[in-house]
C-alpha cells in the first residue's frame, strides 16, 4: 500500500520538495514489505491481465477453484470467464487451443497443474509452439506462457515429481525460465507474459509458500527482469555454485555454513535456462576457477552436464578442477520420506560437493 | 459471350477472391442453374436443401482453380521422381473440390488450418503456384523461404495456419484460432482440415468438447478419403461415420466430389457456427495418390477402384459437364486448360531456376525478440545470434 501511495504522490506533485521525507518513506517501505512467491505471481498476472486485454489464463480449476495452488486467486472474480478459463482435465487439447489462439494473435498464459501433465501436451509445445516461427520463415509467431509448479513437491511420488528443465532448454524455439525467489517470479512472470516467443516457466511448489522481501521497484506495475541475465545472489571467490529454483536457497544455506569455515562461495541464480547467461558463468569462473552445479532434476543429460560442458569448452584453462554436478538421484522418485531425502540434492551434499572440488 | 470473358480476365489479374466476389455481383445478372447435390446425411441438425444455384461464371472459377490445382499436384509428381523435391511430398489431386467449395463459401478474414496435405491451400489463399514450386524444391523464394518445405506452408495475412505435420495436432489449434476470433468479437469462423486417420485421435476429441462448452466458431472437416495411409478406414475407426462422431456437436456428410454440394454445405455450416458453436462436416472423397509420393497407393486398393473414381467421380470432370451442357464451348476449357498448364510449367520453370537460401538463413526468425542469446552451432566455438527478420533481408 505505502508504495502505491508514494507513486500517487509522486504523480501529483506532493513531496517532490520533500526528498528527504520521500527517501525516509521509501526505506520504511522496503523494509517492510515482504511477499510470498504465490501472491508475487498472482501480482504479476493480475496485473498483467490488466495491462493487455489480449492476455488471457487457461487451466484446470484455474477459475472458480481459485487455483490448484491458487496462484490465480481472485482473477476470475476481476476479470470474468472470458479471460480466466477453466478447463476440463484434457492437457493435449487445451494446450492446442492455447496455442492456436496464440498463432491468431492472442496471448495466452496455460497454466499446467504440474509439469508432469504436460506431457500430455508435449507435442503441441514443441512441434506446434516453439518451431512454427521458424517454420513459417518468420510469419506465424506464438506470444504464449506455459507455467506450472516443476520439479519435486514433498511425498508425491514417481509421477509427480520430475524435473523438466534439461528437456525443454535444449529446444531451439523455447525461452526457458525458472525463478527462485518473489522478485524472481514477478519479474520474470511479467517478463515472459510481455515476451512475444512462447516461455516455459518453471515454478517450484515448496516455494509458493515462502515469503521474501519485496521493494518498491519490484512491486512496480512495470517491474521486469531481463530474460536470459542470471543474478549473483551472493559474491565470493573460492568457487562457484550454480543453481535455478529451490535449489539456489539450498546454495545460499550452504554457502552460509561455508563462510563459517573460511570458504566464500559465489552463488549464482540462473533465473533463466534457456538462453544460458553464458557471460555471467565465464565471469565467475574467472574469478573462483572452481564449479559446482546444483539440480534437482536427473544427473544424465541435465542442466549441469550443459553447464559443465561449456565451462570445459570455453574456459578450459579457468579451471583448476572439474566442474562438479550435484544433482537428484538416478531413480523414479521413491515415496518414504527418508528415501525421497536421499533422492534429492541437500544442502550437506552441497557442501560435500565443494569440499570436495576445493580438494 | 463477352461476360464470362469479362470476368475470367478480372480474376487473372487481380486475383481470385476479386473474381470470386464479382462473379457473385454479376451472379444475379447471369441465368441461374439449378442443381441437385447429393442429399446431405445429417446428425443432430436439419438438413439444408440439396437444390444449389450457381451460375456459368462461377463454374468456370472453380473449373479453372480446380484444374489449376489438378495440374499443380501433378507436376510435383513429376518433380518428387526427377529429384527436385525431397523428403514428405503429400499430394491433393482427386480432392480439389472439398477446398475449393470451401473457399467459395467463406472469405479471407476467416481462417483456414489443415494437416500436411496443404499445397492446394497456399494457391486458395492467394498465393502463386511459383511460390509453391519453389517451396518445394527448397528454394528462397519458396512460400517459406525453403524453411518449411512441402508439409509446412503458411499466409499470416490471409488467415492460413498451415501446414501441421503431426496427424491431428491441428485440430485442437483450429479450435484456439477460432477462440480468437470470438474473443476478439470477429464475424469469422476458423476452417479446421484433417483426414479420416486424423479423426481417431484423442485430442480430437478434447477439442470437440471445449469447443461444445465454449460455442467456438469451429468447422471441424473431415476430408474422409478413406485411407489413413495404408489403413483403409474400417480397419482404423470402429465407427467410420465420422459425421456422427462428434456425439453431441451436430455434423453433416458431403459428397466431397462435387463443388457445389461442398460450397453450399459450407456456407450453411459457418451460419451455424457463428450463431450456434462448433459443427462437424465429413466431406466423401478420394486422393488418386498414394499417402505421400513414397507410396504407390496400389497396395491396399485396387487399380479399379482409382479408376471407378476417377470415371464416375472426379470433380472436375463434373464441372466440366455441367459446363458443356450449359452453353460454355469445349474450345474455352481447352484455353482454360491450355492458359493453366502454361502457368504451372512456368512456375515449374522457374521454381527450378530460383537460389537456394544463403546459409545465414539458418540462423533467423527462431524467436521474434532473440535479446541477444546465442545459438550453438555444429562445432564447439561456432555462435550465431539469432535475427527476426521475417524479409529475409539479409
Amino acid at each position: 500500500m505505502l508504495p502505491g501511495l508514494l507513486q500517487q504522490a509522486r504523480k501529483h506533485g506532493v513531496l517532490c520538495r520533500v526528498p528527504r521525507l520521500t527517501a525516509a518513506i521509501r526505506g520504511f517501505a522496503s523494509s517492510q514489505s515482504e511477499m510470498t512467491v504465490r501472491d508475487a505471481l498472482n501480482s504479476a498476472l493480475d496485473e498483467e491481465l490488466a495491462r493487455d486485454d489480449k492476455v488471457y489464463v487457461l487451466g484446470e480449476e484455474v477459475g472458480e477453484y481459485q487455483g490448484a495452488y491458487k496462484i490465480t486467486r481472485g482473477l476470475l472474480q476481476k476479470y470474468g470467464a472470458d479471460r480466466v478459463k477453466d478447463t476440463p482435465i484434457t492437457e493435449a487439447g487445451f494446450t492446442g487451443i492455447a496455442v492456436g489462439s496464440a498463432f491468431a494473435g492472442l496471448k495466452p498464459v496455460c497454466e499446467f497443474m504440474t509439469w508432469n501433465f504436460a506431457m500430455q501436451a508435449i507435442d503441441q509445445i514443441i512441434n506446434s509452439a516453439a518451431k512454427t516461427l521458424y517454420m513459417s520463415a518468420g510469419k506465424i509467431s506464438c506470444p504464449i506462457v506455459f507455467r506450472g509448479p516443476n520439479g519435486a513437491a514433498a511425498g508425491v511420488a514417481a509421477q509427480h515429481s520430475q524435473c523438466f528443465a534439461a528437456w525443454y532448454s535444449s529446444v531451439p524455439g523455447l525461452k526457458v525460465l525458472a525463478p527462485y525467489d518473489s522478485e524472481d517470479a514477478r519479474g520474470l512472470l511479467k517478463a515472459a507474459i510481455r515476451d512475444p516467443d512462447p516461455v516455459v516457466f518453471l515454478e517450484n511448489e515448496i516455494m509458493y509458500g515462502q515469503a521474501f522481501p519485496v521493494n518498491a521497484q519490484v512491486l512496480d506495475k512495470d517491474f521486469t527482469l531481463p530474460i536470459g541475465k542470471a543474478k549473483v545472489m551472493r559474491e565470493g571467490k573460492h568457487v562457484t555454485l550454480v543453481s535455478f529454483s529451490k535449489m539456489v536457497g539450498y546454495c545460499l544455506k550452504a554457502a552460509d555454513h561455508l563462510s563459517k569455515e573460511g570458504v566464500h562461495c559465489e552463488v549464482v541464480n540462473l533465473r533463466t535456462i534457456k538462453p544460458l547467461d553464458k557471460d555471467t558463468l565465464l565471469a565467475s569462473i574467472k574469478k573462483t576457477h572452481k564449479m559446482v552445479t546444483v539440480e534437482e532434476g536427473w544427473p544424465q543429460c541435465g542442466v549441469g552436464s550443459e553447464i559443465a560442458a561449456l565451462m570445459q569448452e570455453l574456459a578450459f584453462d579457468e579451471l583448476d578442477a572439474p566442474v562438479l554436478r550435484v544433482t537428484g538421484a538416478e531413480v523414479p522418485m521413491p515415496y518414504a520420506a527418508n528415501l525421497e531425502a536421499a533422492a534429492l540434492p541437500q544442502v550437506d551434499d552441497i557442501i560435500k560437493a565443494v569440499k570436495k572440488v576445493l580438494g | 459471350m463477352a461476360l464470362p470473358a469479362a470476368i475470367s480476365s478480372l480474376k487473372a489479374k487481380d486475383g481470385l477472391q476479386l473474381g470470386m466476389s464479382v462473379a457473385r455481383l454479376f451472379a444475379s445478372a447471369a441465368s441461374q442453374i439449378k442443381v441437385e447435390v447429393m442429399p446431405y446425411k445429417v446428425h443432430r441438425i436439419e438438413a439444408p436443401s440439396n437444390i444449389v444455384e450457381t451460375n456459368v461464371p462461377e463454374l468456370m472459377s472453380f473449373y479453372k482453380l480446380m484444374y489449376k490445382l489438378r495440374r499443380m499436384e501433378i507436376a510435383a509428381d513429376m518433380m518428387y521422381k526427377a529429384k527436385f523435391i525431397r523428403g514428405f511430398c503429400h499430394l491433393y489431386d482427386g480432392q480439389e473440390a472439398v477446398l475449393t467449395g470451401i473457399e467459395a463459401a467463406i472469405t479471407l478474414e476467416d481462417s483456414i488450418i489443415t494437416s500436411y496435405r496443404d499445397h492446394c491451400q497456399h494457391i486458395t489463399r492467394g498465393g502463386s503456384v511459383k511460390e509453391l514450386m519453389a517451396e518445394l524444391m527448397g528454394k528462397s523464394e519458396g512460400a517459406t523461404r525453403g524453411l518449411g518445405g512441402s508439409m509446412h506452408i503458411y499466409n499470416r495475412k490471409a488467415n492460413f495456419y498451415g501446414g501441421n505435420g503431426i496427424v491431428g495436432a491441428q485440430i485442437p489449434l483450429g479450435a484456439g484460432i477460432a477462440l480468437a476470433h470470438k474473443y476478439r468479437g470477429e464475424p469469422n469462423v476458423c476452417i479446421t482440415m484433417y483426414g479420416d486417420g486424423a479423426a481417431n485421435q484423442g485430442q480430437k476429441y478434447e477439442a470437440l468438447n471445449m469447443a461444445g462448452l465454449w460455442n467456438l466458431p469451429v468447422i471441424f472437416v473431415c476430408e474422409n478419403n478413406h485411407y489413413g495411409m495404408g489403413t483403409a478406414e474400417w480397419r482404423a475407426a470402429k465407427s467410420p461415420n465420422f459425421y456422427t462422431r462428434g456425439d453431441y456437436i451436430p455434423g453433416i456428410k458431403v459428397d466431397g466430389m462435387d463443388v457445389l454440394a461442398v460450397k453450399h454445405a459450407v456456407a450453411f455450416a459457418k451460419a451455424y457456427a457463428l450463431a450456434n458453436g462448433p459443427i462437424v462436416m465429413e466431406m466423401d472423397t478420394y486422393r488418386y495418390h498414394g499417402h505421400s509420393m513414397s507410396d504407390p497407393g496400389s497396395t491396399y486398393r485396387t487399380r479399379d477402384e482409382i479408376n471407378a473414381m476417377r470415371t464416375e467421380r472426379d470433380p472436375i470432370e463434373r464441372v466440366k459437364k455441367l459446363l458443356l451442357s450449359n452453353g460454355v464451348e469445349a474450345g474455352e476449357l481447352k484455353r482454360v486448360d491450355k492458359d493453366v498448364k502454361k502457368e504451372v510449367d512456368d512456375a515449374v520453370e522457374a521454381a527450378k531456376a530460383g537460389t537456394i537460401p544463403p546459409d545465414s538463413w539458418l540462423w533467423k526468425n527462431m524467436y521474434v525478440a532473440p535479446l541477444g542469446g546465442e545459438m550453438r552451432g555444429v562445432l564447439p566455438g561456432q555462435y550465431h545470434a539469432p535475427d527476426f527478420d521475417p524479409e529475409y533481408t539479409s
